[in-house]
């Protein structure tokens, strides 16, 4: 397995496995206060609907010029890796409250409690809705990173057999935990995440508006270490600012 | 049209986020390195400072 191929396999494995953490939470909310069967319908549906879009669009996507390919791929992982590491370095300093799973876990189940009763075909709609509309949500940026990051190299499937492999550990482990996987280092991963996204973003991004960069791919040998240190030295910077505030919670 | 609103805005939060200076920071960063690059002059150095420093631009927004 080449380096970009390696850096690929962690960094769909590891986005996968932060937002499956996420969507697990939900599944388990609304499955263990209304319905199990519902909540896993529902879990099902948008896990097809997600591997029907990688599967409709990869190969259309491996078919565009290589520049224009390389140029929209580099935007869309630079916003994304900006997103994944803003969030990251604000919780890390402090700025921001941690994702908090066990809390999502409580207040999902606290509104599946509090929602009616509507049965279609025997299926109870509210865990089928929230179940399929979690997931769907939490794996639409997963399904992107993969098309992404599988299309520029060419390895949809291996792309796509490592958010298999994320989302196949995560569910054993919730089966096995039977609750939130609170003690997840999700901050972390997601820091990793975003730095991956943002090095190969600014890397193909670079290459797409018409520059090569020096050792080609090598370059990524020096992008990916100075965009994670830069990274730590903003959390501290942020630590030490005059600028703190209270830590709030918002969504992942 | 409603619905199509409704479908533009959800992509513009899918794929923008909730800080559009960022955005268009990194179209403008990749705008420049395309011109750059098409005066044939190199241009990979534009790419990493603008990126950090969108990142740290972006960071001290949101912690103020």
């Amino acid at each position: 397995m080449s380096g970009p191929e390696l850096a690929l396999v962690v960094s769909v494995f590891l986005a996968c496995a932060v937002e499956a953490v996420e969507a697990l939470t939900i599944v388990l909310a609304v499955g263990t206060t209304r319905s199990w069967p519902s909540s896993l319908y529902g879990c099902g549906a948008a896990t097809l609907a997600l591997a029907t879009l990688i599967a409709a669009l990869g190969p259309a996507l491996t078919h565009l010029p290589v520049n224009t390919l390389r140029l929209v791929v580099g935007g869309l992982l630079l916003s994304f890796g900006l997103q994944w590491l803003r969030k990251s370095v604000l919780r890390a300093s402090g700025l921001k409250a941690l994702h908090d799973e066990d809390a999502a876990f409580a207040s999902g189940s606290a509104a599946a409690r509090a929602a009616g009763e509507r049965a279609v075909a025997g299926i109870d709609a509210y865990a089928f809705a929230v179940s399929f509309k979690g997931v769907l949500l939490e794996g639409l940026e997963v399904a992107v990173i993969v098309l992404t990051f599988g299309a520029n190299q060419h390895r949809i499937p291996l792309a796509a057999a490592a958010a298999g492999a994320a989302i196949a550990v995560v569910a054993l482990a919730g089966l096995a935990a039977r609750a939130p996987l609170a003690r997840v280092p999700e901050n972390t991963m997601k820091f990793a995440v975003g730095v991956m996204l943002t090095s190969f973003g600014t890397f193909w991004g670079t290459q797409g508006a018409g520059s090569s960069w020096p050792g080609d791919d090598a370059a990524l040998l020096a992008i990916i270490p100075g965009v994670a240190l830069a990274s730590l030295a903003m959390v501290l910077w942020l630590r030490r600012a005059p600028l703190a505030t209270t830590a709030v919670e918002e969504p992942a | 049209m409603s619905r199509l609103l409704e479908t533009a805005r959800g992509v513009w939060e899918f794929v923008v986020g909730d800080d559009w200076i960022t955005a268009a920071g990194i179209v403008a960063a990749l705008g420049l390195t395309a011109v750059i690059a098409d005066t044939g002059t190199v241009a990979w150095w534009v790419m990493p400072p603008a990126v950090l420093a969108l990142l740290a631009l972006s960071l001290r927004r949101a912690a103020r």
